[in-house]
């Protein structure tokens, strides 16, 4: 369906695009090639090269060798600026708005509206309003950045991207903290953007995702082009081995859990009666045994994220009684918590979790030497090994552990953070949102190591959006809409279909 | 109500509180004269405090304005003592030096990346140590000019003076309100002090900005330089010691975030005149020395850190309350 593009001047080629970050390959002679009107996904492991791509593209990055081509003629990304200038806007894996400026201020900044030569908030309010009400978003414009959710941010970075009315719309991992209803907005946009000409960049970790919008299909690994072809004639089987270099049987077999059945009638570790806080989540019940996966589902901002905070005393609850091993305990802060045999990891690992500058080995060593108090010497060796056992459970890229964390990929840095909470050994792990933005390997890998945590007698309470996840590893489901448990799902109720028509249901 | 002008509010009511308190124990608060003296005598530290916190809301600092104020006024002095110049040429002069001095800075700042505290730290001391190597002595100025610009004012029935030295001081403050809030670059400037990277990545020229900012902040100190030396009719190397330092509390006080990002012009205005107020009150009360003041501000600057130390936790990403979206679905 794509024949007669094969003819037409791509919108943009890159030839033989190479870049080398100290001694590390990320890209090594990429051709690729965008024509107008298509969506085209990138895709690769962690750290395959693909966020360096397109900052290659945007002039982010100084590329080592190769041309550009943008309509045919030969350009020279200077500056995200220059690119933007140039009809090329990208919207980034990690966002990167102001998050002490408005919404509105965001979307207009560097281009607002002027009037009689001064900047124009009222327009610039207006028309930020009803960009995102295009996008079914109603919010306050005016309000900073900072008082939205995650999601909201990027949809906002996604509509300040669209609306630079660009010839080329990168988006780098644009999906991965959008529900469904916002995935499906997003997409409508992306077909109407379609219908403009516009060529689109997508870069995500959903296969479905990737299925569903996308017309072609390249595929990096390890800084190489591994494959290019259009989405219709390319099986699924195949995108994953080309993904991971190999034949995937064993790869995606994630053991199917035997967790279940140990005895509901034992005391809980964890039981949670009646917590509250206004304006925040309204009073809930909850246990966790030993050796059990409690699922949270629900829509973003259901109020899946609120009850790990209030669990955990980020957040401390108004009302209610918390009981550990019987005992009743005082969940009022996370150090506290901490001394329960608590840990977290939260959902915005990025902000919340990675030390930039110190190394891989250093970020997954520091909750647990916390946990031990700074007296306690955990070995050089200890350390290492450590680190080495979670790089290659989790599959980190890097070139070593000592690496600063900041060099990492995107993905790769949420793994490390992840690593982190896991070698704390906590009694109880609250994970929020554990495979957000990581690839199909580790994904599977990461769910394995939920159940053989809760095998090795662990309490876990697990939130995903990802509902086939969730079916998979819980024993008992809770579920959330509107800052409030509405079911609790168990044994065989526990199906994606059950969830999501609990969900809906009025 | 927005967060970020919370800090604005607190300084508002703090001033409007300690200016009522003035008014009950003297009612002279009420005339235009006590006003007028604060808009004349703060006005060389009002000035650059406009430019210091453009500079701050960016995420940098500016140690530089007390020395390039300094040096002006000696230049000033010399160029028309000495050499014969007419003043309006030296001031022509000085404000093109004082201006490419900030440029350099600012140059330097982007181009190196070295931190604004070392490089502007750099340029008070070489400000302060081309002052004194142009003259160590106290240098009265005669002209003619000098004394036609004094005899601009305007008087209030009650006696008030709004000097030359106060209008330009509204005026600066009414530019500058101007620039943050009605001009690209003023938004550009929020942005940088927001989140540098995302500013560089949005588009945001970072180097022009950057540049831009710091020629500003010592445009506005040699204009203060200028206002000075109209005021003291004199030049004096060691004049505006230390004004750095106040100039900064101001900032901060005003409620703009040290982290940059976050503030307001015309809260600078009011971070400066409150210290202001205070000694006014001092010195009518008589009791306490003026000292005092210096300690007062101490105790203010500790409480607004404070204030903004707490704020600035509702900034903290990990936001624990989501904004209900209306259900679409
Ligand atoms: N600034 C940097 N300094 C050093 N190395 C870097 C830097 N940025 C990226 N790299 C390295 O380049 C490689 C490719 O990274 P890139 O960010 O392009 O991966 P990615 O495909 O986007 O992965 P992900 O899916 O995790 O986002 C990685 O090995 C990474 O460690
Ligand atoms: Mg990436």
């Amino acid at each position: 369906m794509r024949n007669n593009e094969q003819a037409q001047i791509p919108l943009i080629e890159t030839r033989g695009l190479t870049k080398t970050f100290a001694a590390t390959p990320a890209l090594s002679e990429v051709d690729f090639t965008l024509y107008s009107g298509e969506v085209h996904a990138l895709l690769g492991e962690n750290g395959a090269g693909k966020s360096t791509l397109i900052k290659l593209l945007t002039g982010v990055h100084k590329r080592d060798a190769g041309v550009i081509l943008l309509e045919g003629k030969e350009i020279e990304p200077r500056s995200p600026r220059h690119c933007q200038e140039l009809g090329i806007s990208a919207v980034y894996q990690e966002i990167n708005l102001i998050p002490t400026l408005s919404v509105a201020e965001n979307i207009f900044l560097g281009r607002q509206p002027m009037r009689r030569g001064l900047v124009d908030m009222k327009t610039a309010n207006r028309k930020a309003y009803e960009l995102l009400k295009a996008f079914d978003i109603d919010i306050d414009v005016t309000r900073d950045l900072s008082a939205y959710s995650i999601a909201i941010q990027q949809i906002v970075a996604i509509v300040r991207g669209v609306d630079l009315s660009a010839k080329v719309l990168i988006l780098d991992e644009p999906t991965s903290s959008l529900d469904r209803h916002e995935v499906e907005t997003l997409f409508s946009v992306i077909r109407s953007l379609k219908e403009r000409g516009i060529g689109i960049l997508l870069i995500t970790h959903f296969l479905d995702q990737v299925y569903e919008i996308s017309d072609r299909i390249t595929v990096l690994r390890n800084g190489i082009k591994v494959g290019e072809h259009l989405t219709s004639e390319l099986p699924r089987i195949q995108l994953i081995s080309e993904m991971l270099g190999k034949a995937l049987t064993e790869e995606l077999a994630v053991q199917k859990s035997g967790i279940s059945s140990n005895g509901l009638d034992r005391e809980p570790f964890l039981r949670v009666h009646g917590f509250a806080r206004r304006g925040m989540m309204q009073p809930f019940d909850l246990e966790v045994r030993k050796g059990e996966i409690v699922g949270l589902a629900g829509l973003l901002g259901s109020g899946r994220t609120e009850i790990a905070h209030l669990i955990f005393g980020i957040k401390h609850s108004e009302q209610g009684e918390a009981y550990v091993n019987g005992q009743a305990a005082n969940l009022s802060s996370p150090q506290k918590a901490v001394q329960y045999g608590f840990g977290l990891c939260p959902e915005d690992r990025k902000e919340d979790g990675i030390i930039a500058d110190l190394s891989v080995r250093a970020n997954i060593i520091l909750a647990l030497q916390a946990k031990l108090g700074w007296f306690e010497h955990l070995t050089p060796k200890k350390q290492e090994q450590l680190a080495e056992e979670m790089i290659s459970a989790l599959r980190i890229v890097t070139t070593d552990m000592e690496k600063p964390v900041k060099e990492l990929s995107g993905g790769n840095q949420q793994k490390v953070i992840l690593a982190r909470w896991l070698v704390s050994n906590p009694e109880f792990l609250i994970l929020d949102e554990p495979t957000r933005g990581i690839d199909v390997g580790a994904h599977a890998e990461i769910i394995n190591i939920v159940k053989r945590l809760a095998q090795e007698g662990k309490a876990m309470l697990v939130i995903s959006s990802e509902l086939p996840e969730i079916v998979d590893y819980s024993d008992r489901v809770m579920v959330l809409r509107d800052k409030q448990v509405i079911a609790e799902l168990e044994g065989d109720q526990i199906s994606e279909a059950m969830i999501m028509q609990t969900i809906a249901e009025r | 109500m927005k967060s970020r002008a919370f800090p604005l509010l607190m300084t508002t009511l703090v001033f409007a509180l300690l200016y009522l308190f003035c008014l009950t124990q003297y009612s002279s608060f009420a005339s235009m004269r006590v006003v007028c003296n604060l808009l004349r005598n703060y006005a060389y530290l009002g000035i650059p405090a406009i430019g210091v916190t453009f500079v701050i809301l960016s995420g940098g600092i500016d140690l530089s304005p007390g020395s390039v104020i300094a040096f002006t006024g000696v230049f000033c002095a010399l160029m028309i003592e000495r050499n014969g110049m007419h003043p309006l040429v030296v001031f022509a002069i000085i404000l093109v030096i004082g201006t490419l001095f900030g440029a350099t800075m600012g140059s330097i700042i982007h181009y190196f990346k070295i931190p604004a505290f070392i490089v502007t730290l750099a340029g008070l001391f070489l400000a302060r140590g081309g002052a004194y190597v142009l003259t160590t002595d106290s240098i009265s100025i005669t002209h003619q000019f000098y004394v036609d610009v004094s005899n601009i004012v305007y008087v209030f029935p009650d006696g008030g003076r709004f000097t030359f030295a106060a209008g330009a001081f509204v005026i600066v403050l009414l530019v500058g309100i101007f620039l943050a809030h009605y001009t690209r670059f003023g938004r550009n400037v929020y942005a940088m002090g927001g989140n540098e990277t995302g500013a560089l990545l949005q588009g945001v020229p970072i180097g022009r900005t950057t540049i831009t900012i710091y020629a500003l902040s010592s445009f506005l100190a040699t204009f203060a330089g200028i206002i000075l030396s109209l005021s003291k009719r004199s030049g004096d190397s060691t004049i505006a010691m230390g004004a750095e330092l106040d100039i900064i509390a101001g900032v901060v006080i005003g409620g703009t975030l040290l982290t940059g990002g976050v503030g307001y012009v015309v809260g600078t205005f009011i971070g400066i005149l409150l210290p202001g107020v205070i000694h006014t009150y001092l010195t009518l009360d008589g009791s306490l020395t003026p000292w005092w003041i210096k300690i007062i501000i101490g105790v203010l600057l500790f409480g607004f850190i404070g204030m903004q130390m707490l704020l600035s936790s509702q900034f903290n990403p990990l936001k624990l309350i989501r904004i209900p979206r209306r259900a679409a679905a």
